[in-house]
């Protein structure tokens, strides 16, 4: 990203910008008026730092006696992240070239887009909350609301990427007289196909960080034991699932770190 | 991609007759070992995963019935409850975006090498960036919840601290791609280090700073808004409520307000930032 560059009239070094000035002090002002709507104290703050240190000097050591308990959880966020990321790619894939606009007529891209926007609009643990409902507690809940969550991050790039192909070879291949279908599979598919495969990856990634969380609200995986070790107060049993998190985050990060540089 | 030649004997057809291979054996096989190590992954979740299939089996039913209890939306709740709680929610974005900032900014000078010259300290900053991207804005809010107890309160600082990794990242990578000249020629010039960061840095940062600044604010909004199912403030504590007290008709009003919000909230960033960049 490259700076503004000066007028070439006029050339004042360090000219103000009364434009964003004005813009900074109304964001300030708003900040300020905020801050006193939701009554965040200094006294409160003060108290909260010596809570804090007695939180954390009680998050250790980390317990890891119940680790069955923990690897479970895991285990099963783990397959939550997997069947939904390979369930939110198989939908993708239509949706995606239904929303490309190059593609699909308007008035298919057009609904599928906004479909696929509400998708991306709406917290997965806004949208678990809902399937728990529908489809009652335990993993299927969680599996349903990251699809939903894949599908509006996979189907819009898919989207983006389907739009940005070359015309050319469609053109190509449909002055073959080849049938639709056809077109997709030999011009429009081997375009993009590289390109999807880093989607899924990516979104096999961010799958698995939320799969650790939707099951706070009861949607299956570690998150629930996450939240129900909150809610006792059984806080050096929190760290020790914090630290399984974090290091399957982190694991997941290398491993996927490589399968991309393997597949390029 | 290689390309491997197919009979090499002595008639002068022979480059015509070239067989041209995408990917060489290596490659063919790390391929398949991906594509099987894929499928086993699925046959392994498919098969251990615990599903209650008579869950699955009224699901439809179950379906039918949220929808129907969800509609029509009660939309005589929004000005007595919903509208203050979404306001709320607003403040702790926009409020945990601007501590976050604050945070992020000396984390970000401290990661920067061509600012901080000193190995450790890039690691230390490194540390603390990835320590806060990896814990998950709810995670974070239980943790301020069990600090602060529940309130907005802890909803800014959960905001804050999940945007202090994302924040500092993008910003010390901003800061590693500068253009060195004007630094180097206010220095030459006898500049003070305060002068040198608001004259030379600030200007070249400037348009990565606001655009940050706008895609995590955007980013705050959709998160701030599931942070009170934990007790951390905001419109989750009255969707928590209202789920708890099984007003699906309420629930649906506050879906609707949050998914408005979410979208004008979108608009908004596209907007300013085509007038600011």
């Amino acid at each position: 990203m490259s700076g503004s560059n000066p007028p070439a009239g006029r050339r004042a070094p360090f000219a103000t910008d009364w434009g964003m000035r004005i813009f900074g002090i109304l964001i300030i002002a708003y900040l300020a008026y905020a801050s006193t709507q939701l009554d965040l104290g200094l006294g409160r703050f003060i108290n909260g730092l010596g809570e804090g240190g007695r939180f954390i000097a009680r998050l250790f050591p980390p317990n890891f006696e119940r680790w069955e308990l923990l690897l479970e959880g895991l285990l099963e966020s783990i397959q939550i992240a997997v069947l939904a990321t390979v369930g939110g790619i198989i939908l993708s894939l239509p949706l995606g070239l239904m929303a490309a606009r190059n593609i699909a007529p308007w008035w298919v891209s057009g609904p599928t887009r906004a479909f696929i926007a509400v998708c991306r609009s709406l917290h997965y643990v806004i949208v678990a909350i809902i399937f728990v409902k529908a489809l009652g507690f335990g993993a299927l809940a969680g599996i349903a609301a990251l699809i939903i969550a894949s599908i509006g991050f996979v189907a819009k790039l898919f989207a983006e990427a389907v739009e940005e192909i070359s015309m050319k070879q469609v053109e190509a291949v449909r002055s073959t007289g080849a049938s639709g279908m056809a077109v997709l599979l030999y011009a429009v598919l081997p375009q993009v196909a590289s390109r999807f495969v880093g989607f899924g990856l990516y979104q096999l990634d961010s799958n698995l960080r939320n799969s650790t969380l939707v099951g706070v609200v009861g949607a299956g995986g570690i998150g629930g034991t996450l939240f129900a070790a909150f809610k006792r107060f059984d806080y050096d049993f929190v760290s020790a699932i914090l630290i399984a998190i974090i290091a399957l985050i982190l694991l997941a990060e290398l491993v996927s770190g490589r399968i991309r540089a393997a597949m390029r | 991609m290689s390309a491997t030649t197919g009979n090499p004997s002595g008639d002068t057809l022979a480059p015509l007759r070239r067989q041209w291979i995408r990917h060489s054996p290596a490659e063919r096989l790390t391929r398949w070992l991906m594509f099987l190590a894929v499928v086993a992954a699925v046959v392994w979740a498919v098969r251990t995963i615990d599903i209650i299939p008579e869950f699955l089996a009224d699901a439809p039913e179950q379906m039918a019935d949220l929808v129907l209890r969800m509609w029509p939306p009660d939309l005589a709740a929004y000005p007595t409850t919903i509208h203050a709680a979404l306001v709320e929610t607003l403040h702790i974005a926009s409020l945990g975006t601007a501590f976050g900032f604050l945070m992020a900014l000396p984390l970000a000078l401290m990661a920067a090498r061509n600012i901080c010259r000193i190995p450790a300290l890039n690691a230390l900053a490194q540390v603390g960036l990835v320590a806060s991207r990896s814990v998950n804005s709810l995670v974070w809010a239980l943790i301020f919840v069990a600090v602060f107890g529940p309130g907005a309160a802890a909803g800014v600082f959960a905001i804050a601290f999940r945007s202090i990794g994302f924040v500092g990242k993008l910003l010390a990578e901003a800061l590693e791609e500068m253009n060195p000249g004007p630094r180097e020629a206010l220095r030459a010039a006898g500049a003070p280090w305060g002068a040198e960061m608001l004259k030379a840095v600030w200007p070249q940062i400037r348009p990565a700073f606001w655009g940050v600044a706008l895609f995590r604010w955007d980013i705050n909004v959709r998160e701030s808004a599931v942070l009170g199912l934990v007790g951390a403030g905001g419109i989750g504590v009255v969707l928590e409520d209202a789920i708890n007290f099984f007003q699906w008709d309420q629930v649906a009003t506050i879906l609707l307000a949050i998914l408005a919000v979410v979208l004008v909230a979108e608009i908004v960033v596209t907007r300013v930032r085509a007038r600011l960049l």
